[in-house]
């Protein structure tokens, strides 16, 4: 029976809860601008820094950027969503109370690829608190500081249901969420510097069964691999304690990224009671057909539909499909690369070109080659050369050095610089020299070692400084050893 | 010279400003002297200078005495409580910036119950204020101060707040004219908050056309508060000698059981007087007015347990309590706070606890919707409502202080209509006693230039003579 229970299966339940800092021009309830970097202090009015018989205005911007995050999550709009006030104690709560939403978000019931979204709202930031001392937390420090210039910056909270399977898939998914996010450009979506953050809730169950098990909740995973990492641990924690008959203790956990150890934060037993209170000081969140439509007419194409669509029209492979959709000035280069190269141009070799040659040539995280000296027209012409074959591929990459450090037209620098093809006689003449000097290549390849068709090749490129095509060598070499070709 | 100044009401020393024949200074030096010499304990702060050039407008020159609970830019505000003690707010609230616009002085700050919680102004942190008609009584509350100085002549007229009564009640205590608006008429912001879905402010004045000119000046939506709305038609000053034509509703709710006899006489010859001035009377059901007083002691404590949770000694005011976060907060706050507002924050901590909040806080809000029902029915029959404002005359310093609940019944005839957001008004119609009785009349939302007329009327066919000896 003991050994049943080791040596069953057991399968990861995991939900996400995500936050979004939004990038509005003011904080969530006031007028002071958002911080990146000031003074501390410096970002703070009577309203964030709760002085008595201040009052909370609802930013319309934020709630703008919340409609376009719910529509982009294909979630339904409340008609009427309610403001709580979430009561608890805390020096980086101003007023004792956070203003979220509770019982009727903004937003619900949506999906963004395979993992359903149970619900979106709106929300203020906390103020940041910095602990002198070793231990980095409040109970211990010697004295606490406050920043209030983050205080009150506007949030986007996103849960998900409980439909992600594995940690890999909670980081993919993730990814995709940013993307989307940084598409609709309502935030900077970056979690080391926590613009986008990520709580996960994890449990296990046996493989194949429908109940859920105690789950636990994840935090500070403030990178995309410390939330693989960290939600593997604790699946690993979570099958240890089960595999020896324990039982998993429902609790909050803080991840150490410097260690990967997961250490609770606080247990049930200590867990607030927030008392909400329907926020008194604001009415409710009802938007009005034309806010609507203006968060309508804002949705950009999402990475999602993007990907999809690239594969389907244009033929690319998935992962190439998803690399441009994910990354929109790559893939706007891409497309408009495309569209220069017409009708007969071959959209996946041009995405070959963009995603392998042009990106690691552009350098930097996430380069936009629209900054580039490489035009889309440029680009287009050059991959029809190579097509043609009036370019050689390997001197095409020389042309495309070029390009990106000059820019130009890439037939003037191939005729500059004297890359065209080398072809007919020229190319069989270089050849039959190159076979004639390595004669035990060429016994090689006679004895049937194709590997050794890699010393002739080398030496012609060598010779017509990377012009031949490196296809019609290996045909010239057999023709001359008598092969039939194919 | 002064004391012709201090027969002027408000009005007639603005026109009187405005025409030259007063000088502006000398109209704050008369009051500004009387309000630093008061041993009534009205005031807690009082301008020390002159202010230099106040603003070209109707109000230009006249002084204000300002509750406790606004705040004003560099003025020491503190709500009554001690845990604000020294606070000078870097911002003015709205309805004090607008009367500044009009042209109107900040006189003082007055005395009040600490954060508005009280009925008696005995839960100062700051002392207890005194009735000008007999100075062993109260003056009522929580605008105790504001009331107690308008009647004893130490200000030309005064705001205060209403969350349950705290205009009317001590307007009716201390023989003045108050009225609480409509939710949403005057800004909220700047206010310190009690309950912030109940909290207005409001003119105490010493007759309805002060009143009526205060509050024109106070009134007007503010994109500083998103649930002010402001009135669809302006304040007029009142003119009515007859109510010809008006219907009056009396609820038997609020005019039978616990109304004093004394106060109940005078109210029955104040309505035996709307008749003879050609308005019609008519009893009124308000079924659920009679649950009010328990709704609102759990809406407005639960309100006021998250409005006062930034009272924590982090940001402003005193702190105590140095040695790790908690004492921080559970010393600033054991010290700064008084006992009933400790009792109120207690009541709505549990009121809003995960368990309860249905049966109470949830409950409450449907009592809440009950009562405005009943007003919206009445308000289809009649056009106003009358009952007493208090259900007695001015009590006693230390008579109720140790029963809450008798404090509590101090606000019966007042907390129904705050629930349901309505404007409604006190004068003084009589004396019981030897001590005033104020009338109130309510109406629809946004009827306050219908209660003006009225109570216009009503107040020169009685001919209430109001003033305390003043020394
Ligand atoms: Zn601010």
């Amino acid at each position: 029976m003991a050994d049943a229970v080791a040596e069953r299966a057991y399968e990861p339940v995991i939900g996400l809860e995500i936050h979004v800092q939004l990038k509005t021009r003011t904080k969530m309830f006031c007028g002071c601008e958002l911080s990146f970097g000031e003074d501390p202090n410096t970002r703070t009015c009577p309203v964030c820094l709760g002085h008595p018989g201040t009052l909370p205005v609802t930013n319309a911007e934020a709630v703008h950027f919340a409609l376009m995050i719910g529509m982009a999550l294909e979630c339904e709009l409340a008609p009427r969503s309610i403001f709580h006030r979430k009561n608890y104690f805390y020096p980086d709560l101003p007023k004792g109370y956070q203003i979220s939403q509770y019982d009727v978000p903004l937003a619900s019931g949506g999906r963004l690829g395979e993992i359903r979204i149970h619900r979106v709202h709106l929300e203020e930031d906390a103020a940041k608190l910095v602990h002198a001392g070793t231990s980095g937390r409040i109970h211990s420090a010697e004295a606490s500081v406050v920043d209030f210039n983050r205080g009150g910056t506007p949030l986007v909270e996103i849960v998900t249901e409980p439909d992600v399977r594995s940690a890999a898939q909670a980081k993919e998914w993730l990814e995709l969420l940013q993307a989307t996010l940084r598409r609709l450009e309502v935030s900077d979506v970056r979690m080391e510097e926590g613009s986008l953050r990520c709580d996960a809730n994890v449990s296990i169950r046996p493989a194949g069964e429908a109940s859920l098990g105690t789950k636990t909740e994840l935090k500070n995973m403030n990178s995309f691999r410390f939330l693989e990492r960290g939600v593997n641990a604790e699946i690993t924690r979570q099958e240890e304690i089960v595999r020896s008959g324990g039982e998993v203790v429902q609790e909050t956990l803080h991840y150490d990224p410097a260690t990967g150890v997961l250490s609770p934060l606080r247990s049930k037993e200590e867990a607030h009671d927030y008392r909400y209170l329907p926020e008194p000081d604001l009415v409710p969140l009802a938007p009005t057909e034309e806010m609507l439509a203006r968060a309508r007419a804002a949705l950009p194409e999402l990475p999602a539909g993007r990907a999809e669509r690239l594969e389907r029209e244009l033929a690319l492979p998935p992962d190439v499909a998803k690399l441009l959709a994910f990354r929109t000035e790559l893939g706007d280069f891409y497309e408009a690369t495309v569209s220069a190269g017409g009708p007969e141009g071959d959209p996946r070799a041009i995405a070959n070109w963009v995603t392998g040659e042009l990106l690691a040539r552009l350098g930097d995280a996430d380069p936009d080659p629209a900054q580039s000296k490489v035009e889309p027209a440029s680009l287009a012409a050059l991959v029809a050369m190579v097509r043609e074959g009036a370019v050689a591929h390997s001197a095409a990459k020389e042309v495309l050095d070029t390009l990106v450090a000059e820019g130009g037209d890439p037939r003037e620098i191939v005729e500059s610089k004297g890359l065209a093809r080398a072809g007919g006689d020229e190319l069989v003449e270089v050849v039959e020299r190159a076979m004639a000097a390595q004669a035990d290549a060429v016994e090689k390849i006679r004895a049937g070692n194709d590997k050794a068709m890699g010393a002739i090749i080398g030496a012609v490129m060598r010779e017509t400084k990377g012009r031949a095509d490196g296809g019609e060598v290996q045909r010239l070499v057999r023709e001359r050893l008598g092969d039939q070709p194919g | 010279m002064s004391q012709a100044v201090l027969e002027l009401s408000a009005a007639q020393a603005a026109a009187q400003i405005r025409g030259g024949e007063l000088a502006a200074e000398e109209l704050f030096r008369v009051y500004r002297d009387r309000a630093a010499a008061e041993e009534l304990g009205a005031f807690l702060w009082v301008a020390e200078e002159v202010p230099d050039a106040p603003a070209d407008g109707p109000l230009q020159g006249v002084p204000v005495a300002v509750k406790d609970l606004f705040c004003v830019g560099d003025v020491p505000s503190a709500a009554g409580s001690r845990i604000l003690e020294g606070y000078r707010p870097p911002y003015t609230a709205t309805a004090v910036e607008r009367l500044l616009l009009a042209g109107a002085t900040v006189l003082g700050k007055t005395n009040m119950d600490e954060f508005a919680m009280g009925s008696s102004n005995e839960n100062s942190g700051f002392g207890p204020v005194r009735n000008p008609w007999d100075e062993t009584k109260v003056p009522g509350g929580s605008s105790g101060g504001s009331a107690a100085a308008v009647a004893a002549g130490l200000a030309p007229w005064a705001i205060g707040t209403d969350t349950g009564g705290s205009i009317r009640q001590p307007a009716s205590l201390c023989g003045i004219v108050g009225m609480k608006p409509t939710y949403g008429a005057v800004s909220r912001y700047g206010m310190i908050a009690f309950a912030s879905s109940l909290d207005q402010a409001g003119p105490l004045t010493r007759d309805v056309t002060d009143c009526a000119l205060l509050l024109s000046h106070m009134v007007g939506a503010d994109p500083c508060d998103c649930t002010s709305t402001g009135l669809p038609e302006d304040i007029r000053l009142p003119v009515a000698e007859r109510l010809d034509g008006l219907r009056f509703g009396v609820p038997p709710e609020l005019t039978g059981a616990g109304v004093d006899p004394g106060v109940k006489v005078v109210f029955d010859a104040t309505v035996e007087r709307i008749e003879q001035l050609g308005g019609s009377v008519e009893p009124v059901a308000l079924p659920h007015a009679g649950h009010a007083i328990a709704a609102y002691y759990v809406i407005a404590p639960a309100e006021a347990s998250a409005n006062l949770a930034r009272y924590d000694g982090v940001r402003f005011g005193p702190r105590a309590g140095h040695t790790d976060l908690l004492s921080l907060y559970e010393e600033t706050r054991e010290e700064g706070f008084g006992t009933e507002v400790k009792r109120r924050i207690m009541l709505g901590t549990y009121a809003l606890s995960s368990g309860y909040y249905e049966a109470y806080y949830g409950r409450a809000q449907r009592v809440r919707t009950k009562i405005a029902d009943d007003f919206r029915a009445a308000f289809e029959r009649v056009d106003l409502i009358v009952t007493p404002t208090s259900p007695t005359v001015a009590f006693g310093l230390g008579e109720r202080t140790e029963d809450p609940l008798a404090m509590y019944l101090s606000d019966a005839l007042t907390v129904p209509m705050p629930l349901a957001g309505l404007p409604a008004i006190s004068i003084p119609t009589g004396m019981s006693d030897g001590l005033p009785v104020g009338f109130q009349i309510a109406g629809p939302a946004f009827s306050e230039n219908r209660i003006l007329e009225a109570a216009h009327a009503i107040e020169r066919a009685v001919g209430f003579d109001g003033a305390p000896p003043r020394g």
